[in-house]
């Protein structure tokens, strides 16, 4: 692997360190070590099943849920490794939020949805949460189309806006950082405009972590790309440079369209 | 399409479909008639003996007027406090196999016994009560009754519960746990909702079958000639009634075991509408 940009370490937000991933005896993620900068957006391509989203589901510890899941290695968030089985998974999923490929808004009003994870660390009055609910559906661009329905189901919403209310109940515990999966695959182009005008504007407050299968999605929205094929990564540098000059072969043929 | 309209393979696959559709319905017309026949019966004997006595007073002796309202007193009290003990105990479990069970031998082995216990002869749950309870207690009770009610709806409860848990999405799962929600946060406030509907269909559907069941009852909570609504004593309810009345050689009783019969049946129906209507309500 070649790094082609070294980020200030003062600007590291999460930096993984010779990370292995294994699905039972499956050797998923093979030693990956890169960098992701503070109010950036980083952007995971790569052939189904390289790993990408793996990795990034490891920055939430979601992968704990699954017994035969192990890891070896660390990720720093700001120098502490949040893989030691002493940080306590809830703490960083306060600081690390995350939006999934298919919108996931809970049985629940527009409001609760929202106030959800909100209510999980934070005990608001009234007044505060309605104003924390406002916040955060204003910044997911959502506000203007919910505020006369927020006590109807999240479910009835559109797809795009189901996304965006995922997007806003992940901004609402103002976390540090924001992990996508894939956060448009499953919606229209109207749709995904809205939600990369969305992650542009998140980064002034946000570090982004973003996984897509959409190339140009790619370098739309993000400041560095990480490309991955079999587990490993194969080339990490600033977008511009990787999609115009890429220092490896292979991923010159992914971004062409040679292959994957 | 008509390039093959005249083909033999199309023809014989025409014939083939007309004799198997054939076939099914007339299987169908099969079990339709009989199903018919029963509950034709039922409607014409039964709506003839519903009148306000036999809501009014309790079981006669031979000869005399009287109703069923000791059975439907007992009948209610037993399968309520029934459904009181088995639902909790039903629904924590069915959380346990659907949340916790993906680890480890317990949660399928749990599942087994509890899909042997579904289909268990009630009568074989009667003598188990019998035998535990009855023959300590040395006397029939309303208390035994329910518990052997309660053993019929906590696999009901449990089946269902494990069933509706498991087809909420797992990214459903995911997103609560990834916003840091502990996992019984998650479960109470994402599963649950998620399949409410589902897991209060399935105690209904419980409520029904229990409402039915005479085996259960004969060796636990046997009969009471009385109206009582004291649980330790022996107590009326509708099946042994109709059991023991339709067995009796008197008109008068026979009508009545038409009427306890007639109430079941609505009862049952009632319940079975109401599950499909909260189902489709929000599913």
């Amino acid at each position: 692997m070649s790094q082609t940009s070294a980020i200030p370490p003062e600007e590291i937000r999460l930096g993984v360190r010779g990370l292995n991933f294994y699905y039972g005896k499956f050797h998923a993620i093979k030693s990956v070590t890169m960098d992701v900068r503070k109010n950036h957006v980083t952007a995971f391509i790569g052939p189904s099943g390289c790993g990408k989203s793996t990795l990034l589901r490891t920055f939430n510890r979601l992968h704990e849920l699954y017994p035969e899941n192990r890891t070896t290695g660390q990720i720093l968030l700001d120098g502490e490794d949040i893989l030691d089985r002493k940080v306590d998974a809830t703490a960083l999923r306060s600081r690390i939020g995350m939006v999934f490929q298919k919108p996931t808004p809970f049985p629940m009003s527009i409001y609760d949805n929202v106030a959800f994870g909100v209510r999980l660390y934070e005990k608001l009055t009234q007044r505060d949460m309605d104003e924390r609910v406002e916040w955060a559906l204003t910044n997911a661009a959502l506000w203007n189309e919910v505020k006369d329905k927020l006590h109807q189901n999240g479910n009835g919403l559109s797809g795009g806006q189901q996304q965006r209310l995922c997007i806003a109940r992940c901004i609402a515990i103002k976390p540090e950082v924001i992990l996508m999966d894939e956060p448009c695959s499953a919606l229209d182009p109207i749709s995904t405009a809205r939600i990369e005008e969305l992650v542009h504007e998140m980064k002034k407050d946000y570090t982004v972590v973003i996984v897509t299968h959409n190339m140009q999605q790619a370098a739309r929205v993000s400041d560095y790309t990480a490309y991955m094929y079999l587990g490993e990564l194969i080339e990490f540098g600033q977008t511009d440079k990787i999609f115009t000059k890429p220092a490896q072969k292979a991923t010159e043929d992914y971004i062409t369209g040679k292959f994957g | 399409m008509a390039r093959f309209a005249h083909s033999p393979l199309f023809s014989r696959r025409k014939r083939v479909n007309t004799f198997a559709l054939g076939l099914s319905a007339l299987a169908m017309a099969f079990g339709l008639f009989w199903l018919g026949w029963i509950l034709l019966t039922l409607v014409r004997e039964g709506f003839a003996a519903l009148d306000l006595v036999l809501f009014t007073s309790s079981t006669p002796a031979p000869g005399s007027t009287g109703g069923l309202l000791n059975a439907i007193v007992g009948s209610l009290l037993m399968a309520g406090l029934g459904t009181l003990i088995g639902t909790p105990v039903g629904i924590l479990a069915g959380t346990y196999l659907a949340e916790y069970g993906q680890r480890g031998w317990l949660a399928p082995a749990t599942r087994f016994i509890n899909d042997i216990l579904l289909s268990a002869p009630s009568i074989v749950v009667g003598l188990f009560i019998y035998t535990t309870v009855v023959s300590r207690m040395h006397h029939f009770s309303g208390i035994a009754g329910a518990l052997a009610l309660s053993l019929i709806v906590i696999p009901v409860v449990v089946r269902t519960t494990d069933d509706m848990l498991r087809l909420v999405p797992q990214g459903l799962r995911e997103a609560a746990i990834g916003l840091g929600a502990p996992k019984w946060k998650m479960i109470t406030e994402v599963s649950y909702r998620a399949s409410s509907a589902g897991i209060a269909t399935g105690v209904l559907l419980a409520v029904a079958r229990v409402a039915g069941e005479t085996a259960p009852l004969l060796f636990t909570a046997l009969n009471n000639q009385y109206l009582k609504f004291n649980m330790n004593e022996p107590m009326a309810n509708l099946p042994v009634v109709i059991f023991q009345f339709a067995m009796s050689p008197y008109d008068d009783w026979h009508r009545l075991a038409w009427g306890g019969a007639i109430l079941i049946t609505v009862g049952v129906l009632g319940l079975n509408i109401a599950a499909r209507i909260i189902f489709r309500k929000k599913v």
